[in-house]
């Protein structure tokens, strides 16, 4: 079986052997193999391409920039996501911006082990998603399944664009596929994880899970959500999500992020102004709370969404 | 390993003086089309910093990468920027290498070397490193890379850990630092408190050259010994010169915190006139020589800028507005 976090590596093993352009920089990954191993192996298996950098996330970016900009296909590891915003200008300011103002593209990918664990704590467990999308210039996923972590993050190699790709640190060891995929649909498109007619649930990442473990508690009692997997949140595939509204006539976006300006809000924003007539309620959101991550699993698991706060949050949706 | 540095020739002396002139000429005409109204934003000058700027690019070859930042139209003209497209782009002409979309010192040819600064201090330093790491890669030596910043650039992260990551990876680059006493208008008393800039070089295991800032052939003998260094497997080079920025932040900077006191000190007199004398004073060329060059070079300048005038502005209903180059991934957004 292969795990989430070992379909990420064999993406990138992949990336170095069919791509002389591809490097590999940032923290501890190369003879160590990353924090969470991502890289294992990697740097023996290809020596001088898969590089331990000093601790500086701007420098890790800038390089990767200044590499991108000579031809490279540079794929950098920040340790967690939150660490990120350490490298935060050289993403936005300079990738984001680098073919808009010269006409050169920056084929770099910035990898963001994101998202809560249980002991993760306050800065090593964000999602950070919607502020990179904020930016023009990037592009963003954030793969739920072990297919997609593999075929999302070999297409990112082969954008010409900046990604960030946002990987999911919960679903690194517990996710596992029996094989991976040749093909896959494209970044940009949305996949309906479940079908069903009652309410549309739109959510990326981890939440993706809770959210199917929802629909099957709902399922015992006769009701039908459908689940849109986004699958990359910029793009964002508007049309799949309100496809599905036009179905199920209700909407609940269910995001781990932080609820002010986030993913969720986007796709309210847009159902709202661009598919008013579809809806047969108000769309509702579920995110996590509005404050840092806390560490104890036992507040933790109350600060994110859930199977049980995203049930109870559907049965509120379907009147029941 | 180092090899012995070639002397500074009258015939590179008076190279390097030359795209100081046409530096000089071209930025007076600049502040002239400011006051006149006619820039599209700010203009930023490098009065005073001319020598060190073209002693940097001038050491640079084809192949090699630049990352200049505000005060460099010197050194832009020197590694090969012109006067026409320096004019476009501070014109707003749509011909120019950023189209409308990014202005006066933020201009660059990525493809050809010449990296296009953002404004975000230090951020360019590690940018040219990552350059010249791919270079490394692909197997190519020989490179140089140099950037370009003041003495406030010094005090940013991105600084430290672009000079610091450039120094473990030991790669070909060259930092050059401009101590004009002021970032905007703070004095170096408010930036650092080591004694010189210089100590830093030590603190990141580089090697460090010091520059008198005012004099050219000081200048291009210091980067002609730092590029050399770097081309052949020295490791990072911190250049840093001392010399006095001679006008405001910028032409909408009345400059009004300025030391009087330090016009008249070492720091305080202006490279080009300092050139001038030299030549003369070496009878490599008369006063009346110079001043025909300077007219030569006010030809070229006034020419291309009535060109320039006469070329269309970037047309907003023309632009793709794409700031990815797949043209897929353009989102719509239908409540705009």
């Amino acid at each position: 079986m292969i795990t989430y976090l070992e379909a990420i590596r064999l993406a990138q093993q992949k990336a170095l052997a069919t791509d002389p352009r591809v490097f590999l920089y940032g923290q501890d990954i190369g003879n160590f193999g990353g924090a969470f191993k991502a890289t294992k192996n990697l740097a023996a298996e290809f020596p001088g391409r898969v590089l331990d950098a000093p601790l500086s996330e701007d420098a890790i970016v800038g390089m990767a920039i200044g590499a991108a900009i000579e031809g490279a296909r540079p794929i950098v590891e920040m340790q967690f996501a939150d660490f990120s915003t350490c490298g935060l200008n050289q993403i936005v300011n300079h990738a984001g911006t680098l073919f808009y103002r010269t006409g050169v593209p920056c084929p770099i990918v910035v990898r963001l082990p994101s998202g809560g664990t249980s002991g993760g704590g306050p800065f090593h467990s964000q999602s950070l998603e919607a502020i990179y999308a904020h930016w023009p210039g990037l592009v963003v996923v954030t793969p739920a399944t072990v297919e997609d972590a593999y075929t999302m993050l070999l297409e990112a190699v082969a954008l010409d664009d900046p990604v960030v790709f946002c990987e999911h640190k919960f679903l690194y060891y517990h996710l596992k596929a029996e094989s991976l995929p040749e093909t896959s649909l494209p970044i940009g498109k949305a996949r309906i994880a479940r079908t069903g007619r009652d309410a549309t649930v739109v959510t990326h990442g981890a939440m993706l899970h809770e959210s199917l473990a929802a629909a099957s508690e709902l399922a015992e009692d006769g009701y039908q959500l459908e689940i849109v997997d986004l699958r990359s949140i910029k793009p964002l595939d508007t049309d799949t999500v309100l496809a599905s509204v036009a179905r199920t006539g209700r909407l609940l976006v269910v995001s781990e992020e932080w609820p002010w300006g986030g993913v969720s809000a986007e796709v309210v924003s847009r159902v709202t102004t661009e598919g008013f007539g579809l809806l047969d309620a108000a769309p509702m959101r579920v995110n996590a709370k509005d404050t840092p991550v806390p560490y104890h699993p036992d507040l933790w698991s109350v600060h994110r969404p859930t199977a049980s706060t995203i049930a109870a949050a559907a049965r509120r949706l379907l009147d029941l | 390993m180092s090899k012995t540095i070639a002397p500074v020739t009258e015939s590179d002396y008076l190279k390097a003086y030359r795209v100081m002139l046409l530096s000089r000429v071209l930025e007076e005409k600049l502040a002239s089309l400011y006051r006149a109204g006619m820039i599209k934003g700010g203009v930023f000058l490098g009065r005073g910093q001319e020598a060190l700027s073209t002693a940097t690019g001038i050491h640079l070859r084809k192949g090699d990468i630049f990352a200049p930042l505000i005060r460099d139209q010197a050194g832009r003209l020197a590694f090969g920027d012109t006067v026409l497209d320096t004019l476009r782009t501070y014109l707003g002409s749509q011909l120019g290498s950023m189209r409308g979309r990014d202005g006066n010192i933020h201009r660059g040819r990525p493809r050809e070397g010449y990296y296009a600064m953002i404004s975000h201090l230090g951020a360019m330093v590690p940018a040219v490193a990552g350059g010249l790491l791919a270079r490394r890669l692909r197997g190519e030596s020989g490179v140089v890379g140099a950037t370009c910043l003041g003495d406030g650039g010094t005090s940013t992260g991105a600084f430290h850990e672009g000079l610091n990551a450039a120094a473990v990876d030991k790669l070909p680059l060259v930092v050059v630092v401009a101590n004009n006493q002021y970032a905007y208008s703070t004095p170096n008393s408010r930036q650092y408190a080591c004694a010189d800039l210089l100590d830093k070089a030590a603190g990141y295991g580089v090697a460090g050259h010091k520059a008198d800032g005012t004099d050219l052939l000081d200048c291009l003998q210091t980067l002609r010994k730092a590029v050399q260094s770097a081309r052949e497997g020295g490791g990072p080079q911190l250049v840093v010169a001392s010399l006095l920025r001679l006008v405001g932040h910028g032409e909408h900077d009345d400059f009004s915190y300025l030391d009087k006191n330090l016009k008249k000190t070492a720091v305080g007199a202006d490279c080009l006139l300092v050139a001038e004398k030299y030549i003369v004073d070496q009878e490599w060329k008369t006063t009346e020589d110079l001043t025909e060059w300077r007219r030569e070079a006010e030809q070229e300048v006034n020419t291309t800028a009535d060109r320039v005038r006469r070329e269309p502005s970037p047309d907003a209903e023309e632009d793709d507005w794409a700031a990815l180059s797949r043209s897929e991934y353009r989102e719509q957004f239908a409540a705009v």
